[in-house]
């Protein structure tokens, strides 16, 4: 029992002093997201016909995708850190 | 050369009214695949080609938005120690055999009956599937809510997957750390086979794949839809590549809509943390059988343009049309609020608890 509670104060401390958020790292993110999907949009019509051409060039979506998945989807994580949503404490793991 | 250019010809233009729609799709759909692992492409799809998009380029550029989604989503699924990788890769590997397998029956189907040959079998495939798959997590996921045990973090395995994992096939057997036991691949190859069929027919191959995992192989829940993310990953990947090939793709949809899901997905996912692993089930029955009956409503339709019934007024087939996609829509933006809500809930249940310590803490 006081294993528990001392489990779950550890817990309610975490919460009170709230780690460091990563404001910095979403900003950066966030900037670096915006150019890629800035470049892909006024960029479009050459990107379209690359990629119409097919063959070789399938490599080319492909290779968009997983760039912007990175640099996106670390914003995204970061953006909902930032905003204070993040996984459960209680329950990490699944066992 | 004709063919790429009628291929580039496929792109449509984009205004801020179509960005910001996909933008919005995306994110639902994200939202719920981050929770169940798979969802969001079959209102996805049509609404792509509702903008104008055709019917292979929007399956083409739906699929090149789902596996880095499925990546992202399953890396975040990862770090809550809820995916099983090796059994995600060896059920993603037989599911590309049924990708290509499922494609390859579409593309007959096409050829003997048309379009209209075509989509009757999707929606019939659509209809029964969700109809014996969801009517029956809808049904255990209601056992469990009857029995009182849907607080409890330890879901029963089912009497199908004790077996299955007793059975020893030597030379075949592989560990799975999900299941916490050894699982002749002889099981899971036809399993995959049929989630990557079904993802082929339907877009949504997790109706198969999640199900399964659940109730024949006797995963957790929780870790079914987590796997089920890699499952998606390997499969979105092949296929993405398989229409770039052909030019197919067209990155700006893909992109636009893995914009909102990877905002969605990161959500879903913290969702799963938060919730007992009878949720999944409850959201996944309810989508299936909601989407079943959107399904159903065009079956009519598809059977008269096959001239199996009399011919429908345009008005009816019209008003059919509407009826099906807002049905559809409805589905995952339910799926999404079940989603929202029960984390909402999650989320001021553990403040209370911590509260409640804080406050016996001074005392």
């Amino acid at each position: 029992m006081v294993s528990h509670i001392t489990r779950r104060q550890g817990m309610a401390n975490s919460y009170g002093s709230s780690k460091k958020k990563p404001i910095g790292g979403m900003i950066l993110f966030g900037m670096v997201s915006f150019a890629l999907y800035a470049v892909l949009l006024v960029k479009q019509d050459m990107v379209n016909e690359y990629i119409g051409l097919g063959g070789l060039y399938a490599f080319f979506p492909i290779l968009i995708a997983f760039i912007i998945s990175f640099v996106h989807g670390s914003f995204t994580g970061k953006f909902w850190t930032v905003l204070g949503i993040e996984a459960s404490k209680r329950k990490k793991e699944v066992k | 050369m004709h063919d790429i250019v009628s291929a580039a010809a496929n792109f449509i233009h984009l205004d801020v009214v179509n960005v910001l729609y996909l933008f919005a799709v995306g994110f639902v759909g994200g939202l719920v695949s981050g929770f169940i692992g798979s969802g969001g492409a079959f209102v996805l799809t049509p609404g792509m080609m509702s903008l104008g998009v055709p019917g292979l380029v929007a399956v083409a550029s739906n699929m090149c938005h789902k596996f880095p989604k499925a990546l992202v989503g399953s890396i975040k699924r990862a770090k809550y120690g809820q995916v099983d990788v090796k059994l995600g890769i060896v059920l993603g590997i037989s599911a590309e055999a049924g990708v290509l397998y499922g494609a390859h029956i579409q593309e007959g189907i096409k050829k003997s009956f048309g379009d209209a040959g075509s989509n009757l079998y999707v929606s019939v495939a659509f209809v029964v599937i969700l109809a014996v798959v969801g009517g029956f997590i809808l049904r255990d996921a209601w056992k469990t809510y009857r029995s009182g045990n849907m607080h409890e973090e330890e879901e029963k395995v089912t009497k199908l997957a004790r077996w299955v994992q007793s059975v020893n096939i030597p030379g075949t057997m592989v560990y799975f750390k999900s299941l916490n036991a050894k699982v002749s691949v002889l099981f899971t190859i036809p399993l995959g086979f049929a989630t990557g069929m079904l993802a082929a027919t339907i877009a949504v191959g997790g109706f198969i794949g999640v199900p399964s995992m659940i109730y024949v192989l006797g995963a957790p829940s929780l870790m079914a839809s987590a796997t089920e993310l890699v499952i998606a990953f390997v499969m979105g990947l092949g296929g993405s590549f398989k229409y770039a090939l052909h030019g197919l793709v067209d990155i700006r949809l893909a992109m636009i809509i893995l914009a909102g899901s990877l905002f969605g997905i990161q959500l879903g996912a913290i969702g799963t943390t938060y919730v007992k692993p009878f949720m999944i089930k409850v959201v996944m029955g309810i989508i299936m059988v909601i989407v079943l009956f959107s399904r159903g409503l065009m079956v009519p339709v598809y059977m008269s343009q096959l001239g199996l019934i009399h011919t429908l007024g345009e008005t009816t087939v019209k008003a059919l049309k509407s009826t099906s996609f807002a049905i559809m829509a409805l589905a995952l933006l339910l799926g999404a609020f079940i989603v929202l809500r029960a984390m909402w809930q999650g989320r001021r249940a553990e403040r209370a608890a911590t509260q409640e310590v804080l406050e016996h803490g001074k005392i």
